[in-house]
């Protein structure tokens, strides 16, 4: 069994999902328990793999493959570094607490609430692990169909305009990728990403790769001017549904571009590297003051996310500067150590934001700012939460916000000072939206009366918080662990950075 | 005269044509409480000729009746789908026809003369077989569409799909007589495709053989429904009784393939890089029309039969690369179009009921909450139509983009991704009507209590999901036909 973790990981959530939808409407307290005893399996199965993987010894570990389509030579092959792991470990850990998160407040359906919840947990475990290309692209695509489901299903008053948007979005930039994909199958006569990775490829090639690869991703993450759709999901999708994608989902689209722009074209990568950069920047100053004037909680923190997510794109891509143009390896592990540090980060801090705004919704029916105010006086455990949230929200030192932002300006500022005044920019728009949000939010006086009849926070909402928050504060005065799981993986990338493939 | 070794070679069928005789004899006798066990015996009969011709297998393509009839491994494949899905579409069929009183004899004997023609349309040899095999499924087809002959818009749907094929057909024979005669300018005239593969070499009259391959082409595309030449298409659909619709947009489909394969590769092989760039204009033509009106269409029927023109376009893209890839990819896309549309009618024939259609979009409204596991099966076959993996429908896509990128057609590739994505619309809205939105009121939505119409439609929607996982054999199969 333990050489088939990968394929455990992947296939216990999907498989699960069978029985949850089994368990039909009529017995939905069945379906909740079995969603989260496939939910806690599936974490206990990654606990495992981040004990079997070796984090020193780098490369892909743990693979598996299997012929799957023998006259077009496409595996079934699944294997991880420690960036994977990572990102598997935090999306099974997320994976938990949006079904605890969503124990009662899904009232319709449940198990099919659950069982979408589980099929797409297991679908983004497969993205992170797949080392062929197709396999990667047909996981990458089959992840629109339960998000489509949660939010069109579950989702607020405009829930329909917002799945459309999302689904046709995402599928149109992906469509071009596999245009890209198909046309290296016919210079390689192979999916395998390990050797379209050492492809030579002319610049010309490259730069339409590159820009068919940029599309799909940079609409995943989503980076300016191509996140328009992420508001409105946000806004639309119920509160697990929120939390995958800010947490789990949007890290799908970085993640591709170390698996796929980095290796495959990293020549046009380096050459249009300034692009990247700039429109990261655009997302960190732009979308941060976007953020400022939101009156709506979630779509502030959708904006919030879009600036947070520009860091790691300026991570990545100033890596590609600082190897290229300085041949500085060392600051630009430094930058892309603290792109992954950020979208791990990212990942629990963006969750609890939004189960937060999850608890006060479920409460008050209203995401609306101006409709709260003086929660703090009702709710003082939820409103210590919601400020440590609120802190790591703006990168406060001591908080795992603090780290992977300080790292990818420490890495820009040796690649260009004014890369990193813009960058730094941040710590002060950041500080501005959410500090503003908790002032409007909690403190003051209750001027709503509905505010007065909140309920403090119950024991199954204590626990996602308390859960989120070990995390966040884990990461922010300790973040050696995931450094030293990444770092070997990270060291691999930056050296392939180097080498020209035309 | 024909030896017993060509007779041999064309058992499966010698055998349905004595079947379908003594189905209509039988019919004939039967008392009307017996009738209905016609259901039954067509079914077996269909099974029974699926099993003949895989166990008559040949292991190279042979020939009988002095090349008139091939028999290879691309019609062995075509004539099992064929076979299949019609068994398929008579299973759905049944508690419709109950329940509209056409459980008669006539569908039965209609259908089995269709299947007839397609085995002969895609085991062609000669230009007079493709024209027998092709007017035997089409007049089985007229008459199948007008099988509720009291009723307005069937009655009105043949008639279109009669005037417009009969048209066609006009044109694919006057094609043929063009093709014809320039075989005998400088050479010996001949009917035989596998001696017309050379006529470009020789003919001294270039220019009309040109004329004829355009005239055939017509007639193809008339066939397939690829736009320009798709107005039956829509009528016809949203008028036949739903059963012929599912039989008219699956088995006729696989028919249209090997009906072009034939005449295009066997006959007309030397000019391929002439009619490759026709295909092209015919797939961008249907892409842009079926995917573009499909999306304002009120009708799942008339919606489905847009859907079909975006489709053949696909094909079309796969036929276009001209090459066995391409034919390879053509192939899985028309066998994997079959399985789609079977489901998706399938869902269709299970919820209609007595006097009451199922055939608009909005009589879908909140079929998860009336019956999830019906919407559930919808879904898969929404999707797969749709192209999004892991379903069926979307490596169907991929083999033919594909085969266009491999045959140098890059910008036919990025156009046929670039429908695909507007024709995603239309396909989630129908599942946004079945999930979203709350039942009608008073709605009583539920699939028909027929446990072998349950049992196979599920199988058939889950087929989808299965050979998305591992569609390989299949591609192999598909493949190896084609000699790869």
């Amino acid at each position: 069994m333990f050489n088939h973790l990968l394929s455990l990981l992947i296939w216990l959530p999907v498989a699960g999902a069978i029985p949850v939808l089994l368990a039909g409407s009529a017995r939905p307290n069945t379906a909740r328990w079995l969603a989260l005893i496939v939910a806690v399996l599936t974490l206990a199965a990654s606990l495992l793999l981040l004990v079997q993987y070796h984090p020193d010894a780098g490369g892909m570990q743990l693979s598996e493959s299997y012929l799957w389509i023998a006259s077009w030579g496409v595996h079934y092959s699944l294997a991880v570094d420690g960036i994977s792991v990572a990102l598997i470990v935090m999306t099974t850990f997320v994976g938990i607490l949006v079904i605890v998160g969503a124990w009662e407040v899904i009232q319709d359906r449940p198990h099919q609430y659950m069982a979408a919840m589980l099929m797409l947990e297991g679908l983004l475990i497969g993205v992170f692990c797949a080392t062929d290309a197709l396999l990667f692209y047909a996981l990458f695509e089959a992840i629109l169909i339960p998000m489509f489901i949660l939010i069109g299903i579950w989702g607020g008053p405009r829930r329909v305009y917002a799945t459309l948007k999302f689904f046709i979005y995402t599928f149109f930039g992906s469509v071009f990728m596999l245009i890209a994909l198909l046309y290296l199958y016919q210079k390689a006569g192979t999916f395998d990403m390990a050797t379209l990775a050492a492809l030579p490829l002319t610049m010309k090639e490259q730069t339409w790769i590159f820009f068919a690869f940029l599309i799909a991703f940079a609409i995943k993450v989503p980076m300016v001017p191509v996140h328009t759709w992420l508001p409105d999901a946000h806004v639309e999708a119920p509160t697990g549904g929120s939390v995958v994608l800010a947490a789990v989902m949007l890290k799908v689209g970085t993640y591709g571009m170390l698996r796929f722009i980095l290796p495959i074209t990293p020549d046009a990568g380096a050459h249009f590297a300034w692009l990247v950069i700039g429109l990261s920047l655009v997302a960190v100053v732009y979308i941060g003051y976007v953020a400022l004037v939101q009156e709506d909680m979630k779509k502030l923190v959708a904006y919030s996310s879009v600036a947070h997510m520009g860091f790691v794109t300026l991570g990545i891509f100033i890596a590609f500067m600082l190897v290229r143009e300085q041949g500085n390896t060392d600051m630009a592990q430094l930058g892309m150590q603290g792109a992954m540090v950020q979208m791990i980060s990212h990942g629990f801090v963006s969750g609890a934001m939004f189960t937060c705004i999850g608890v006060l919704y479920d409460r008050l029916h209203s995401r609306q700012i101006k409709d709260y105010g003086g929660v703090i006086n009702v709710m003082p455990w939820f409103g210590f939460f919601y400020v440590l949230f609120a802190m790591a929200n703006s990168g406060l030192p001591g908080t795992s916000g603090f780290v992977g932002e300080f790292m990818v300006i420490m890495a820009s500022f040796s690649a260009n000072p004014w890369i990193a005044l813009f960058a730094a920019f941040t710590l002060i728009i950041g500080a501005a939206y959410t500090l503003w949000l908790v002032k409007r939010v909690l403190w003051g006086d209750i001027t709503n009366p509905h505010v007065a009849d909140m309920k403090e926070i119950n024991g199954r909402e204590t626990f996602v918080l308390v859960a989120f928050a070990a995390a966040v504060l884990a990461l922010g005065i300790w973040p050696q662990p995931l450094v030293h799981l990444m770092n070997t993986s990270v060291s691999q990338l930056v050296q392939q950075l180097a080498i020209h493939k035309i | 005269m024909p030896t017993f070794n060509d007779i041999l070679i064309m058992a499966p069928e010698f055998y349905l044509v004595a079947a379908a005789c003594v189905l209509l004899l039988a019919d004939a006798f039967m008392t009307p409480e017996q009738r209905p066990q016609l259901h039954w015996i067509s079914i077996v009969v269909l099974l029974v000729a699926g099993c003949l011709v895989i166990a008559g297998q040949p292991a190279q393509a042979v020939t009988a009746f002095g090349g008139m009839f091939v028999r290879d491994n691309v019609a062995e494949i075509l004539k099992v789908f064929a076979l299949g899905t019609t068994a398929l579409v008579m299973v759905y069929a049944r508690p419709y026809l109950i329940d509209l009183k056409l459980l008669i004899g006539e569908f039965y004997t209609l259908m089995i003369f269709a299947v007839i023609g397609i085995m002969l349309l895609v085991s062609a040899g000669n230009l007079v077989t493709v024209y027998l095999g092709l007017e035997l499924l089409s007049l089985s087809s007229y008459a199948l569409v007008a099988l509720n002959r009291d009723a307005k818009l069937p009655s009105e749907a043949a008639i279109k799909y009669f005037v417009l094929g009969a048209l066609a057909s006009g044109m694919l024979l006057y094609g043929m007589s063009m093709v014809y005669g320039a075989s005998g300018m400088g050479g010996t005239p001949s009917l035989d495709l596998a001696s017309l593969h050379h006529v470009m070499a020789y003919t001294t009259a270039p220019k009309l053989l040109l004329f004829g391959l355009v005239f055939m082409l017509v007639g193809i595309g008339f066939k397939l429904g690829a736009a320009p030449f798709h107005m039956w298409i829509p009528d016809v659909y949203q008028g036949a009784p739903t059963p012929v619709t599912t039989f008219i947009a699956s088995g006729s489909k696989l028919a249209a393939f090997g009906m072009a394969y034939r005449l295009l590769d066997a006959g007309m092989g030397d000019l391929s890089h002439q009619w490759q760039l026709m295909l092209a204009v015919l797939a961008v033509a249907s892409l842009a029309i079926g995917n573009l009106v499909a999306i304002v269409q009120t009708n799942l029927k008339r919606m489905l039969a847009y859907s079909t023109i975006s489709h053949m376009g696909y094909l079309l893209l796969g036929l276009a690369a001209a090459g066995p890839e391409g034919y390879a990819a053509a192939m899985f896309y028309a066998i994997s179009y079959a399985l789609m549309s079977v489901a998706a009618f399938g869902v269709i024939l299970a919820l209609a009921r007595k006097g009451f259609e199922c055939e608009e979009i909005s009589d879908l409204k909140g079929l998860n909450q009336t019956s999830p596991w019906m919407a559930f099966l919808m879904l898969l076959a929404m999707f797969s139509l749709a192209g999004v993996p892991p379903l069926f429908g979307f490596w169907a896509k991929v083999l033919v983009l594909e085969a266009a990128i491999h045959a140098d057609m890059l910008w036919l590739a990025v156009v046929g991704v670039v429908f695909a994505i507007i024709g995603l619309y239309y396909y989630l809205h129908v599942i946004k009507v079945m999930y979203f939105d709350k039942p009608a009121e008073g709605s009583v939505l539920q699939a028909k209590p027929d446990v072998t119409l349950r049992v196979m439609l599920s199988l058939n929607a889950l087929s989808l999901l299965a050979l998305g996982l591992y569609w390989g054999p299949l591609l192999g199969w598909c493949r190896r036909a084609f000699g790869l």
